[in-house]
């Protein structure tokens, strides 16, 4: 009882042989491709490895270079196959190394299943990530004469001027953080002591962003200090004036550039791996029924699988089933054939 | 007496012939690349063709992009004829077309030549047009209220950003002119008011630079106004303090990058003319092989290919009397008394030959 048959005469056969060719050589190019995103996809996380907590995101990436490299393989195997399929003589060739071929195939797929659905399930990691790993970043801008912290500032200013963005959730954040060195602060001036005074942490805070944060779309020259107070600047209103600084945050700005580079992966290269397996599972129950026959231009059936799905699953389980109870099945039959003789 | 005169075997015919067909191909390559590359630099200048007064670069330009797509058709039209010469009755059929066919391509040589060459005498008019083309942007950094102007701040700041420049020589231009729009001065404070008296055109000048001048590197926080004031600012030196703003200025910054690129056009362009000329001188010894094989009537046999078939005064000569005998075309020629049958050869010098040949082996 067979599942999804299909019959296939001669001329069936050999379009479904040149299709599959030409679909593995489709599939190399978009294992290629997945491989290359991968790759691009972990040189941008390490780009901001500074803004992120946590590492634990490589691991999309990590499956995609995986996964890509394995199709590559596998559709280059395919690609072979399908050159002998119609060859009687060399497909015999072929028969020992399927089956296994077939489920290293299955698993690479779901391999590259599970990729995907990872790439859309990290978001809220990310985001968490980001979170934490921007407000750190944040903290320690002012930092530049510290080993270790001295890029910081470097990194916060390119990241803010490239996605257009300014602090971690909009630019209040700046206002809650000493972004100015105390070396650059006079120490004698009223105006200083009173602002350190001011808080209970004695950190310098003020109303004012870095020049990065800076609109260059504005219409105006950049307001970057007293932001809330209108009236030091002439014709203003913090309330209304959008184009000054960015108004978005870098955590919105980023989650979104990796979220979009993470969902084009492709549910288009998974499906066509999918194709391909399921062409050449029906190339390969075609094929073996010629096999042995005289005429080979007979018509025969395909199908997907010899029996149906539960059955095949208790099938293929049941070699491993059997490797870890060997021991077990064996004392049974010692004993119960001990048991027989005394008798 | 032959110009650089090469004996042929048939082997020798054979193999350059397919050596050829190849180096055809490669150079339809080298066709794209050279088209590819005049797009990318045509693009890269309208990117920032506010920035360029006046000067119209575009001939140079389009030049480079029409000569990279003759050369891909000059040389897929070249492969085919190499393909061909192997086999002396299918070169028969091109015979007619190959020599006009290379004297075109030895002129449309001579076009990329030129074009080559052009791209390295750009220099000094993108040098007077970019600092013209940058002070006007500067002028009008402020004017982002009229129409055709708005976006000039935009430009000018990511320009500065992405160049890492300050300026048009440097960042003290930005203290010449005045790029704060009257719309944003409060006339009604004094400060205003004096500074705007203080000087002839009534401008607002300060020693301040925009935003886009601040360089990314500075340990501290950006110092964009009151630069040359030291006491302005805690622990600030303006004559020692050089991370604050970008040095560079943009001129400089645009000079230097608009010149690499055309270097590296014009040398690209260079040796891909190289590569045309090697692969023409081929094809001219392949093309006077072949033809005195077939003068010859042994397509088996050894021959002779040259470059000219007489000296290059002598062909020069011949090709001025054709030239100067084409404007006596109406006229009668009174040395024969009028008959023009009289002191003509009386075979024709190909094609009858193989003819000659055969019924003389009939008799």
């Amino acid at each position: 009882m067979v599942w999804a048959k299909m019959k296939f005469p001669f001329e069936k056969r050999v379009k479904l042989a040149q299709g599959l060719w030409l679909l593995s050589w489709l599939a190399i190019v978009g294992g290629a491709l997945n491989f290359c995103f991968g790759c691009f996809l972990k040189t941008e996380i390490r780009r901001r490895t500074e803004v992120m907590d946590n590492s634990n995101i490589h691991i999309v990436p990590n499956t995609l270079i995986v996964s890509g490299l394995a199709a590559i393989g596998i559709n280059y195997f395919a690609g072979q196959i399908c050159q002998d399929a119609l060859d009687v003589g060399r497909f015999p060739r072929w028969k020992t190394f399927l089956k296994p071929y077939c489920c290293c195939a299955i698993i690479f797929t779901s391999l590259t299943l599970i990729g995907v659905i990872l790439s859309f399930t990290m978001r809220s990691s990310l985001e968490g990530s980001l979170q934490v790993g921007l407000r750190n970043a944040l903290r320690f801008y002012k930092d530049t004469d510290t080993p270790g912290r001295c890029f910081q500032k470097q990194t916060i200013d390119h990241l803010q001027m490239e996605f257009r963005c300014c602090g971690n959730n909009d630019y209040r954040d700046w206002f809650e953080v000493q972004w100015i060195s105390n070396r650059y602060l006079d120490f004698s001036s009223k105006e200083v002591k009173d602002r350190i005074k001011s808080n209970v942490d004695g950190r310098y805070l003020l109303d004012g962003v870095p020049f990065s944060c800076c609109n260059p779309s504005s219409a105006r020259p950049c307001i970057q200090y007293k932001l809330t107070n209108n009236s030091a600047h002439y014709n203003y209103e913090h309330q209304t004036e959008e184009l000054n600084i960015f108004v978005r945050g870098c955590r919105e700005a980023l989650l979104s550039y990796y979220t979009a580079l993470m969902n084009s992966i492709g549910a288009g290269v998974l499906l066509l791996f999918l194709v391909v397996l399921a062409s050449l599972r029906y190339l390969q129950t075609s094929m073996e029924a010629v096999i042995g026959q005289e005429n080979t231009e007979i018509e025969t059936e395909g199908y997907l699988l010899e029996k149906n799905v539960s059955e095949t699953i208790v099938e293929y389980l049941n070699p491993v089933m059997k490797l870890l109870l060997l021991n077990q099945v064996q004392d049974g039959l010692v004993k119960a054939e001990a048991g027989a003789q005394p008798e | 007496m032959a110009v650089l005169r090469v004996k042929f075997t048939k082997g020798q015919r054979d193999k350059l012939a397919q050596m050829l067909w190849l180096l055809n191909w490669v150079s339809v390559m080298t066709g794209i690349i050279l088209f590819s590359l005049g797009l990318f630099v045509k693009v890269e200048f309208s990117k920032k063709e506010e920035l360029m007064a006046d000067r119209d670069f575009q001939p140079v330009l389009n030049l480079l992009i029409a000569v990279g797509l003759i050369a891909c058709i000059i040389n897929l039209l070249g492969g085919k004829i190499c393909y061909d010469c192997v086999d002396t009755n299918k070169f028969l059929r091109w015979k007619l077309l190959i020599l006009p066919y290379i004297i075109c391509s030895f002129f449309f040589t001579g076009c990329m030549l030129v074009g080559a060459l052009m791209c390295y005498s750009m220099q000094e008019e993108l040098q007077e047009s970019l600092a013209e083309g940058l002070r006007d942007v500067m002028r009008y950094y402020k004017d982002t209220d009229s129409p055709g102007r708005c976006f000039l701040k935009h430009t000018m700041d990511l320009l500065q950003i992405q160049f890492q420049c300050c300026g048009n020589r440097d960042h003290r231009d930005w203290f010449h002119i005045q790029w704060i729009s009257n719309r944003y001065l409060d006339m009604s404070k004094r400060e205003v008011v004096d500074r705007l008296h203080s000087n002839v055109e009534g401008k607002y000048l300060l020693d301040s630079v925009p935003f886009s001048c601040c360089n990314t590197n500075s340990p501290r926080p950006c110092i964009q106004y009151q630069i040359t004031n030291n006491s302005a600012h805690f622990n600030y030196d303006y004559l020692t303090e050089d991370l604050n703003l970008w040095k560079r200025g943009c001129h400089q910054a645009l000079v230097e990058y608009y010149t690499k690129l055309m270097h590296s056009t014009g040398s690209t362009g260079l040796l891909i003319w190289l590569f045309e000329l090697s692969i023409l001188t081929g094809v001219r010894y392949l093309q006077t092989a072949m033809e005195n094989v077939l003068r010859q009537g042994d397509p088996e046999s050894e021959s002779d290919g040259w470059l000219l078939e007489n000296s290059l005064v002598e062909t020069a000569r011949n090709n001025f009397n054709i030239l100067k005998n084409l404007g006596k075309i109406n006229q009668i020629d009174t040395a024969t008394n009028g008959d023009p049958n009289i002191d003509k050869p009386s075979t024709a010098i190909y094609g009858n030959l193989f003819n000659i040949k055969a019924t003389a082996q009939k008799i």
